[in-house]
């Protein structure tokens, strides 16, 4: 038992492999994953779409191994099963609760599918759980100039359609009054969550998505409501919990997911502490 | 004497598609519909609806559920199309981009989480709507104004789930307004507030109507808290309908006529109680009456 404590937080050697090239091809990945995250996190948390990215990262992962069983291309087939998950939640629109069952169902089957592909696959079995808990030293730099592709896309997305997003996110039903396309939007904010998604998968695994597209904006919006400061908190969040878990990783040698879930989480419950003492007692109503 | 359709006489030259929509322009209604039908599938929700609202008046458009209230709304906010007819706001077809309508829902929960405060919310009623990310000085004062001018400078820079349910009905108002709009359309914007609330709500949205002439377009269940502002009423029931002043068409033999059951009118004090005027096999009382 020590000895595994001793192993995790063992860092003797993470100076040495800081200089490796391919540790730093991760950091990179791990930077521009973390931005492309920390800006999305506060939309999605908004429109109360944590459910929406789970179903869509699970997808991606029963894309993957269907593209693994298939014998093309893994990444690819993550893209495609995130980009049909994605679309098809944001269809769904604002209406949580028929959306969230509709998820649920169709996340358990795709789940169900993902996983007898995995069974039928007859290959390396290293490569079935790469898709679940992800290999961040794995991105080689083409997948990187992918990552950096998808973040310019969210980027500029997220100039053009920012305001409106907001709108259509927090409050839909004026926004539609005002002219705004309440429905495109949907689906083009569906788009930018598959596409990150996708790509985040082979780095960080299905499971991770949650943490870092999630955490970093229901964290933030703990501690401000000003949609500037939320998003920078939010990119800041990301950040530590994505480099910082790729740096704490490297000396134990095991998977990101425990460094980068933990580091996310201690972020939320600061948050949390953090608005429970500052916020002042409620007020009463001017009459 | 009321008679089905519009009270007043039609102006065949305002509202053509053509012309300016300048809320100042005189003779332009701020919203004309002409011959409006609506029907859902086989059901009628109203036909050879004739309704025309000059800038500055307020009209109440008051029915039972599922009588085509919000309906007519979505219709005049470009989100619906008629099954007939034609339909003008500012002399041009609804729903366009630029179009100055202002919109106040009924008031909802705000989840806690929405990164909101409450001057995000009014500016979002600027320019929520446009591309791109721009902010400036000008921004920042027309948003102030606008919160000022509700009495909401106090909480302006408090998240908006935190605020009570009245705080954000201001706020729909400066919300609505800060944009300028020459329509304004209200639906329900007073239900789950309380009496001093609604007085609040009800008489800033006057007051924009008396000081910019902005036509107000009134949907509720409950006629009192705005009787005294009210100009006209749109009575929807059935697919049955009555405009005129609320003399006119709040009385006993109109409103029988229109549920085809016996309704009583009573008027106590400055207030109006119908009784036996809710849909089939509905209350006895009007709903939301003495709240």
């Amino acid at each position: 038992m020590i000895e595994i404590l001793a192993r995790l937080f063992d860092f003797s050697g993470t100076g040495a492999l800081l200089h490796l090239p391919f540790v730093r091809t991760a950091l990179l990945a791990a930077a521009v994953l973390g931005l492309i995250a920390g800006l999305l996190a506060p939309l999605i948390v908004t429109r109360g779409m944590a459910f929406a990215v789970h179903g869509t990262a699970e997808l991606s992962f029963t894309g993957g191994a269907a593209a693994l069983l298939a014998g093309v291309s893994v990444g690819l087939g993550a893209v495609v099963g995130a980009l049909i998950a994605s679309v098809v939640f944001g269809l769904l629109g604002l209406r949580h609760r028929e959306r969230d069952s509709v998820i649920g169902v169709v996340l358990a089957f795709g789940l169900g599918l993902g996983v007898l592909m995995l069974a039928l696959y007859q290959g390396r079995t290293a490569n079935k759980f790469g898709l679940l808990t992800g290999s961040i030293v794995s991105v080689d730099s083409t997948n990187l100039w992918l990552l950096s592709g998808c973040a310019a896309v969210v980027i500029g997305a997220l100039l053009v359609y920012y305001r409106p997003l907001l709108f259509a996110s927090a409050d839909p039903e004026v926004a539609a009054a005002r002219g705004v396309p309440v429905r495109m939007l949907s689906i083009v904010f569906a788009v930018l969550i598959g596409l990150s998604t996708a790509l985040a998968v082979p780095a960080v695994g299905a499971i991770l998505v949650l943490a870092v597209m999630v955490t970093p904006g229901a964290a933030a919006a703990r501690v401000s409501s000003n949609p500037v400061v939320v998003t920078v908190l939010a990119v800041l969040f990301a950040e530590v919990a994505l480099v910082g878990g790729v740096v704490l990783s490297l000396a134990p040698g095991v998977p990101i997911s425990g460094y980068v879930t933990t580091l996310i989480f201690l972020c939320y419950v600061g948050c949390r502490l953090v608005a429970r003492f500052r916020r002042p007692p409620a007020r009463l109503a001017p009459a | 004497m009321t008679a089905v359709g519009s009270v007043r006489p039609d102006h065949p030259r305002a509202g053509q598609p053509g012309s300016t929509g300048s809320p100042a322009a005189p003779g332009v209604p701020a919203v004309q519909l002409r011959g409006a039908r609506m029907a859902l599938g086989e059901r009628v929700l109203w036909d050879g609806l004739d309704l025309r609202v000059d800038p500055g008046e307020f009209v109440a458009v008051l029915g039972p559920n599922g009588s085509g209230k919000t309906t007519l709304l979505k219709v005049l906010l470009g989100q619906r199309e008629l099954s007939g007819g034609t339909v003008r706001i500012d002399g041009r077809a609804p729903g366009g981009r630029g179009s100055r309508i202002g919109y106040i829902p009924q008031q909802r929960a705000m989840d806690v989480e929405v990164p909101l405060r409450a001057r995000d919310l009014v500016g979002l009623g600027l320019d929520g709507h446009r591309l791109g990310i721009r902010a400036g000085r000008s921004r920042r004062a027309q948003v102030d104004a606008a919160l000022a001018e509700v009495g909401a400078t106090e909480y302006a820079n408090m998240p908006v789930g935190r605020l009570s349910g009245g705080e954000q009905q201001r706020l729909r108002v400066a919300q609505a307004l800060v944009g300028e709009p020459s329509v304004l359309l209200c639906d329900e914007p007073l239900l789950s507030l309380d009496l001093a609330n609604q007085r609040v709500v009800s008489e800033l949205i006057d007051r924009r109507r008396t000081e910019a002439a902005t036509a107000v377009l009134f949907v509720t269940h409950e006629i009192n808290p705005v009787l005294p502002l009210v100009d006209r009423v749109l009575y929807l029931v059935n697919g049955q309908f009555r405009v005129g002043t609320a003399e006119e068409v709040m009385t006993s033999e109109v409103l029988s006529e229109l549920y085809r059951t016996q309704v009583d009118v009573l008027r106590v004090r400055d207030r109006l109680v119908v009784v036996g005027a809710e849909a089939p096999g509905g209350d006895d009382v009007h709903p939301g009456h003495g709240s």
